[in-house]
C-alpha cells in the first residue's frame, strides 16, 4: 500500500472515549514490537509525543463525536488518511455516550452542571461513520486483541479483514457452553449480539449485555418476547437494549418499542 | 526577563486529552494551568435510573486503563448501601484482581509512559530501539498483571466477572495455580524494575504535600479502610463529603477537588507509600530501602520508583492470595434492594477513588457521585508546576517544556477519568 521505500504510517486518533480500545493495541504485549517494526507509528499520543501532521496510510479512530470541534477534527483526519478504520462501540455506534441521544439535553445540562456555560458539547454522541466515510468498522467495548491484529495486518497486506458476523450464540455452541437463558433463565443479549468475544460472558455464567453491538438481521421481537416470559419488565427491557451500543440500529429500534 | 510562556498543546503519554499553560513573569511563575479539553462525559447522569447491579459495568467505561478501580469502588459502595459484607475468599479474590490492575497499570506507566521522560525518548517504541530488553521486561510485567485480569475478570479491559456481592464465577484452584509461576517471574522483573528506576537521573524536588490515602490496620490498603492523611485527617469513607469539596473551573472540563480546610492535597502512590509503608511486604520494604527510599517519599519524580515498589508488593500479595486460596461455596452474596445510601472508596493505581450512590426501594439509582483521583490531584499538579518551574528557568526552552510535561506525568494522570463530570450543584451548598 505505501511506497516501497517507506513503512506504512499508522495514526491512532481519539475522540470521546475511555481509551480502552487504543489501550488494546498496547495490550498486545507479544506482538507490539513486531507491529512497531512493520509500521511507522506516526501518531499515537497515548504512547508517544508526535505532531499529528502529515498523511497516514492507516488511521485507527477511537471514540464518538460529541463536540463541534471534534466534528471538524474528524474531517481533517479523514482527508489525511488513506484508510480509516473505526475501533470500538464508541466509534462505531456512539458508545455509552449515546445515552444522551435519548434525553433532553437542556434538562440534562441544567440538572448536572454548576456552570453549563463553561461546557461545550453537542446534544448527541454519534458514530464516526455519520460524519465521514469509513473503510472498516471493528466492534466491541472494548475491541478484541485478535481482531485488532487481524485488521492491522489485513490492511498492511492490502486485503479485507476477516471478522465473523454471526451471533454470540453460535460462539457459545462452538465453545460447548450450556445456554444460560435456557438452563438458568438468565436474560442474555447473545442471540442479537455480534461475535468477537468468543462468548465470554456466558462462559462466566452471566448473560451477554451486548458490548459487541447488534449482529446483522437480528430477530429482536422474538428475544423481547422471551425476556418478557422470563419476567423482565418493560422498563428493564428498555435498559437492557440501552447500554454500550444503545444507538446502534437494531438495539435502538427495539429499545424504542419499549419506551414510554 | 519579562514575560514568557510555556505551552504544551497536547499532552502526550497521558490517558485522555489535556494541555498546559505556564506563564512566567520576571523570573516567577505567575500562572500554571493544566487545561483539560477531553469532551465532557456524563456518567453520573447516565447512572440515574439504572439498576444498582449495572453500576460496575457502566462505571468501568469511565476509563479503560483502570476499569477495576471503578468496579471495586462501585461494588463496595453498593454493598455499603445494601448492608452486605463480602468476606473470606471472595474478598481475597477482589484483592487479587486489584493486584492485577496495579501491576498492569503501573507497568504501563513506568515503562511506556514515564521512563521515556527520564531517558529522553518520544515514547517506548523509540526507547525500545536502544533498550530492547528493558522494554521487553516492561511488556512482560504488564502481561503478568493482565493475566490476572483475564483469568479472574474474563478480560483485561472492562472485566465482565465483577458483580455486587462478589463474582459471577469464581476460579477453581487448578485454574489459579498456573498464575503463580507467571507471578514469580513477574516479581523478579519487578525487583529489577525497582533497581533500574532507582538508577534513573532524578531532578531534586522535595515538596511539602498534604498526602491522603486509605489506611487499613491489617493490610496495605486497597479496597477498604479509613481515609487518613499526614496532617491528622482520619475519617470514615462515609464522611468524605464533609471534608472534601469539588469546584468547577472554566479552563477545565474536569472538576477540581479540595480539602475544605487545607486546600490542595495529593493522592496516589506517594501518599499510599508514605502513609502505609509499614504494611508493605518485607521484600517490598527491603527493596525500597536498597533503592534509597525512606519510609516516606515526597519527591514527585521518584513516584516512578515508588510505583515499582508497589509492583513488587502486588506480586507478593497476589502470590500469597493464590497460595491461600480455597474455593468458596458461593460465587457471590445475595443483596436485597432497599432505599438506601452507600459509600465506597478504593485505591486506584493513581489514588483514591470515591463513589456514592443513593438508591430507591427497588434498587434504582437516584443519584451517583464519583470523584476520580485525577480530579483530586489536578490542583496539586498545578501547585507542583508553580513551585518547581521557577528553579528551572535557566534550562533551554525545550528541556524546560519537557520537564513541565514530566512533572504532570509524575501523576500518571487519567484525563478521561477526570472528565466524566461529577454531579455538582454548588447552589445547594
Ligand atoms: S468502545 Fe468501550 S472500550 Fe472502546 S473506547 Fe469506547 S468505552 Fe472504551
Ligand atoms: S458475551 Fe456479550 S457482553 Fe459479554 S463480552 Fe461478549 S459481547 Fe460483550
Amino acid at each position: 500500500m505505501a511506497r516501497s521505500d517507506h513503512k506504512p504510517r499508522l495514526g491512532v486518533w481519539k475522540f470521546a472515549s475511555c481509551d480502552g480500545c487504543q489501550l488494546t493495541l498496547l495490550d498486545c504485549e507479544d506482538e507490539l514490537l513486531q507491529v512497531a517494526g512493520a509500521v511507522d507509528i506516526a501518531y499515537f499520543p497515548e504512547a508517544a509525543r508526535g505532531s499529528g501532521r502529515g498523511t497516514y496510510d492507516l488511521s485507527l479512530v477511537e471514540g464518538s463525536i460529541t463536540t463541534l470541534h471534534d466534528a471538524e477534527r474528524i474531517q481533517d483526519v479523514r482527508r489525511r488518511s488513506r484508510t480509516l478504520v473505526t475501533i470500538g462501540a464508541c466509534a462505531t455506534a456512539g458508545g455509552i455516550q449515546a445515552l444522551r441521544n435519548f434525553a433532553d439535553i437542556d434538562d440534562f445540562m441544567a440538572a448536572v452542571y454548576a456552570h453549563p456555560e463553561y461546557i461545550e458539547t453537542l446534544s448527541t454522541s454519534t458514530p464516526i461513520a455519520d460524519h465521514v466515510p469509513v473503510d472498516f468498522e471493528l466492534r466491541g467495548c472494548p475491541i478484541s486483541k485478535q481482531q485488532l491484529l487481524e485488521v492491522v495486518s489485513a490492511y498492511l497486506c492490502g486485503r479485507r479483514p476477516v471478522t465473523p458476523a454471526h451471533s454470540v450464540c453460535l460462539d457459545c455452541k462452538l465453545r460447548g457452553n450450556v445456554c444460560v437463558m435456557v438452563a438458568h433463565g438468565t436474560p442474555c443479549l447473545g442471540p442479537m449480539t455480534h461475535s468477537g468475544c468468543n462468548a465470554l460472558c456466558p462462559s462466566y455464567n452471566r448473560g451477554c449485555y451486548g458490548c459487541y453491538g447488534p449482529k446483522e438481521n437480528p430477530n429482536a421481537p422474538a428475544l423481547s418476547e422471551r425476556l418478557d416470559q422470563l419476567g423482565m419488565g418493560r422498563a428493564e427491557r428498555l435498559r437492557f437494549y440501552r447500554t454500550f451500543n444503545a444507538w446502534a440500529g437494531p438495539f435502538r429500534e427495539e429499545s424504542e418499542r419499549h419506551g414510554p | 526577563m519579562g514575560r514568557k510562556t510555556i505551552k504544551v498543546d497536547y499532552l502526550a503519554r497521558v490517558e485522555g486529552e489535556g494541555a498546559l499553560n505556564v506563564t512566567i513573569r520576571d523570573g516567577q511563575v505567575s500562572k500554571a494551568e493544566l487545561r483539560i479539553f477531553e469532551p465532557p462525559r456524563f456518567f453520573e447522569a447516565f447512572l440515574r435510573g439504572r439498576d444498582y447491579a449495572e453500576a460496575p459495568d457502566v462505571t468501568a467505561r469511565i476509563c479503560g486503563i483502570c476499569p477495576v478501580a471503578y468496579q471495586m469502588s462501585a461494588v463496595h459502595a453498593m454493598e455499603n448501601a445494601l448492608g452486605i459484607e463480602v468476606e473470606g475468599q471472595l474478598r481475597a479474590l477482589r484483592r487479587l484482581l486489584y493486584c492485577g490492575e496495579w501491576i498492569e497499570s503501573h507497568a504501563l506507566h513506568i515503562y511506556m509512559l514515564h521512563a521515556p521522560d527520564f531517558l529522553g525518548y518520544a515514547g517506548a517504541v523509540d526507547m525500545a530501539r536502544d533498550y530492547p530488553d528493558i522494554v521487553k521486561r516492561g511488556l512482560s510485567l504488564k502481561k503478568a498483571g493482565n493475566a490476572i485480569m483475564a483469568l479472574l475478570g474474563g478480560r483485561e479491559i472492562h472485566p465482565i466477572n465483577v458483580r455486587v456481592g462478589g463474582f459471577y464465577r469464581t476460579p477453581t484452584r487448578k485454574e489459579l495455580e498456573p498464575l503463580a509461576e507467571t507471578l514469580k517471574q513477574a516479581r523478579e522483573n519487578a525487583l529489577a524494575t525497582v533497581r533500574w528506576t532507582a538508577g534513573l537521573e532524578m531532578p531534586e524536588a522535595e515538596r511539602d504535600y498534604h498526602l491522603v490515602a486509605l489506611h487499613h490496620p491489617g493490610e496495605y490498603a486497597m479496597n477498604v479502610g479509613r481515609i487518613v492523611s499526614n496532617r491528622g485527617l482520619d475519617i470514615a469513607v462515609a464522611d468524605y463529603n464533609r471534608h472534601f469539596v469539588e469546584s468547577h473551573v472554566q479552563r477545565s472540563t474536569a472538576l477540581h477537588s479540595h480539602l475544605r480546610e487545607h486546600d490542595c492535597y495529593l493522592v496516589g502512590p506517594l501518599a499510599r507509600y508514605s502513609l502505609n509503608h509499614g504494611q508493605l511486604s518485607s521484600l517490598a520494604r527491603e527493596t525500597a530501602k536498597e533503592a534509597g527510599l525512606g519510609v516516606t517519599c515526597t519527591n514527585p519524580f521518584q513516584s516512578i520508583v515508588v510505583r515499582s515498589v508497589e509492583v513488587v508488593y502486588a506480586c507478593d500479595e497476589a502470590l500469597r492470595i493464590i497460595d491461600e486460596y480455597r474455593e468458596p461455596e458461593r460465587p457471590f452474596e445475595l443483596a436485597e434492594p432497599k432505599a438506601s445510601e452507600g459509600f465506597g472508596c478504593t485505591e486506584a493505581p493513581r489514588g483514591l477513588l470515591f463513589h456514592r450512590y443513593r438508591l430507591d426501594a427497588s434498587g434504582g439509582i437516584l443519584e451517583a457521585q464519583i470523584v476520580p483521583p485525577t480530579a483530586q490531584n489536578q490542583p496539586s499538579i498545578e501547585a507542583d508546576l508553580k513551585d518547581l518551574v521557577g528553579g528551572w528557568l535557566d534550562l533551554p526552552a525545550d528541556t524546560l517544556r519537557e520537564r513541565c510535561e514530566q512533572t504532570i506525568r509524575n501523576y500518571d494522570p487519567c484525563i478521561s477519568c477526570a472528565t466524566h463530570f461529577l454531579k455538582l450543584d454548588v447552589r445547594h451548598e
